[in-house]
């Protein structure tokens, strides 16, 4: 059995890298603000933030200044708990989800393995769909409790094209699953490792799964972009169709804590966007001991965030689906598409396997 | 390291509660979640058994019980709509149509 | 890893009261949710990991969420006290508490406190479920997918409008 040392170390470990991830995600999530902002400029050929320190860097500093000094108005015939209670929910499951999602290698110092995860559960992947169907409540009790006729329609719309969008998003994955046999999301970066062999010949593609699951990784993205209300599905938020959906009748601190809990759904997405299809922290490693720690961290945020400008590029470019053609697009052909996917993945798995 | 005892303590303590708000609740809706607790009591104790015989039959129990109950739910709130538009009430008083 | 079992014992017990004694169906819902996600909490302790995790994804999140909708479709407001006798009351509670207390005095003959019996550690992760559900339970398992289809197709009749 561990000695109480042992459980104070493991513990006083969890505690800092806590400390470390929720101060990273919080410092992302603004900056990602400031990033959409300007992307999006760029490709409507205007400045975006310019004034506030140099290229816009302290924007995001000035919109938390305003968002914490402004009023905070409550509707007398609003529901007060649930008014209150609808944005802190969402926030921390925002939140939740990340403690499971392995960032790099395990280093050793002093012959402690240290891993750049939080905890690493063996029904991980199921963990994050758990968190994500309880997001739900969030934005379904926010439009509720507002107690006026927007933001109802605004949170049922969004609540509905989450929940249809759950099912296409816990579909795509199953496909990875089959083939990586584990649920555990190390287990999964990890048998991503080296190169595809082609009948004992290395040709030089990295073994991610991108290239065995196409149409999962197609399935899953845009079931993500449903699933965080981005464009082109953000119909129930957006300013022109449904003044402001949901989070119409809130205000400073508590709609603040809405935008952060959606890019935080989207980083998390982006994240499990990579470690299941592309590799997680696999990339080329050289040089001394610490360059060769911290650069599959370096790989993995690369990527995440090449998926993250992907997401505002999108948000520049298209224009939005309707909710009926959302809703059509969701149950008539991404689910299907889904179920496709692994009746197929399942053929070739269970092929390769016998033979 | 958990006592049987326990769990099924507390499994019988949510049992009797839900079956208390069966029993006394007026709204239609508040005695159906009620039933959603009862048979929830009863997984705890088919989880907690499975747990003392080292034997995988309650989890499987417990699943197809999960999956019945959300059909049951499904088809149980479709009834309850049906219900509210017809006689716009959810109060099981007013639902007394079949007694002589 | 006791002391966690009785936090969620007390917070699933003081949860379940508050779904029977809530007057706004809303916070029933709400309170019932909070017994579902204790619940899997004691689940995960006694070694069900997968049925922990299922339990969060499909009750606490697509039976909670339908119960949600309804109580907002049909704005269930508070519950005002009723009209009739409270005869139900008057018989039910005396029995309740007597049925509480006899299985609680049968439990705790069957199996005194300290006989726990750890049985090893129960491999209860998903590989094995899977295993179990479709070789031994094939065959519930092909008639609860019917009897989804079924519910599906009996809930969207009922609710139907008619035209």
């Amino acid at each position: 059995m561990a000695t109480f040392s042992d459980t104070g170390l493991l513990l006083l470990i969890t505690l800092i890298k806590i400390a470390v991830v929720v101060s990273v995600m919080l410092t992302s999530i603004a900056y990602l603000t400031w990033l959409e902002r300007k992307v999006v400029a760029r490709i409507q050929s205007r400045w975006g933030p310019c004034r506030v320190g140099l290229y816009g860097l302290l924007q995001p500093l000035a919109d938390g200044i305003k968002f914490i000094l402004k009023e905070d108005i409550v509707p007398v015939e609003a529901d007060a708990f649930l008014y209150w209670f609808a944005p802190f929910v969402g926030f921390i499951l925002a939140f939740l989800s990340i403690a499971v999602i392995p960032f790099g290698e395990s280093i050793s110092i002093h012959g402690h393995t240290i891993s750049f995860q939080i905890t690493d559960l063996n029904v991980g992947l199921l963990f994050i769909f758990a968190v994500t169907s309880l997001g739900v409540y969030s934005i379904a009790l926010a439009g509720w409790s507002s107690n006026s006729k927007y933001p109802l329609l605004g949170g049922l719309r969004s609540s509905a094209q989450m929940i249809s969008y759950e099912l296409s998003l816990g579909l795509a994955v199953v496909g990875v699953v089959m083939i990586t046999g584990t649920l555990s999301l190390r287990g999964i970066v990890d048998s991503q490792a080296g190169f595809w062999h082609i009948r004992g010949l290395n040709t030089f593609i990295p073994h991610w799964n991108i290239f065995v699951q196409p149409l999962g990784f197609l399935v899953y993205f845009t079931a993500a972009i449903a699933e965080t209300n981005r464009v082109p599905f953000d119909l129930p938020e957006g300013e022109t169709e449904l003044v402001g959906g949901f989070h119409t009748e809130y205000s400073s601190m508590k709609f603040a804590m809405f935008f952060m809990a959606e890019y935080a759904n989207m980083i998390t997405v982006s994240c499990l966007a990579t470690i299941l299809f592309f590799g997680g922290w696999h990339g080329p490693t050289f040089g001394p001991y610490l360059l060769r720690a911290l650069l599959p961290s370096f790989w993995f945020c690369l990527k995440l965030f090449c998926f993250l400008f992907f997401y505002i590029w999108m948000r520049g470019t298209l224009p939005r689906f309707r909710y009926d053609q959302l809703m059509a697009f969701g149950w008539k052909f991404l689910f299907p598409a889904g179920i496709l996917n692994v009746l197929a993945t399942s053929l070739v798995v269970a092929w390769t396997s016998s033979s | 390291m958990i006592p049987i005892a326990h769990v099924l303590a507390l499994s019988v303590a949510l049992f009797v509660i839900g079956a208390a708000g069966f029993v006394f609740r007026k709204n239609i809706i508040t005695v159906f979640m009620c039933i959603e607790l009862m048979l929830n009591a009863v997984n705890l104790a088919f989880i907690g058994f499975s747990r003392y015989l080292g034997n995988l039959d309650g989890h499987l129990f417990v699943f197809f019980v999960i999956v019945v109950a959300a059909a049951e739910a499904s088809v149980g709130l479709a009834i309850i709509i049906a219900l509210n538009r017809n006689r716009d009430s959810l109060n099981i008083d007013d639902l007394d149509s079949m007694k002589m | 890893m006791l002391i966690l079992f009785y936090v969620c014992a007390v917070l699933a017990v003081l949860a379940a009261l508050s779904v029977v004694a809530q007057r706004t169906p809303i916070y029933s819902a709400l309170s019932l949710i909070v017994v579902l996600c204790a619940l899997a909490v004691v689940y995960l302790l006694l070694d069900a990991e997968f049925i922990a995790v299922i339990q969060v994804i499909v009750y606490a999140g697509a039976i909670m969420v339908l119960f949600v909708y309804v109580i907002m479709l049909l704005n269930a407001g508070r519950e005002e006290p009723s009209q009739r006798s409270r005869m139900a009351r008057w018989l039910g509670a005396p029995l309740l508490a007597a049925f509480l207390v006899e299985i609680l005095i049968a439990v705790w003959n069957q199996f005194p406190a300290g006989n726990s019996r750890p049985a090893g550690v129960l491999n209860a992760g998903p590989a094995a479920i899977g295993h179990l559900l479709f070789r031994n339970y094939v065959l519930p398992f092909e008639a609860t997918s019917i009897l989804i289809l079924v519910a599906i197709m009996g809930a969207v009749v009922l609710a139907k409008r008619e035209f």
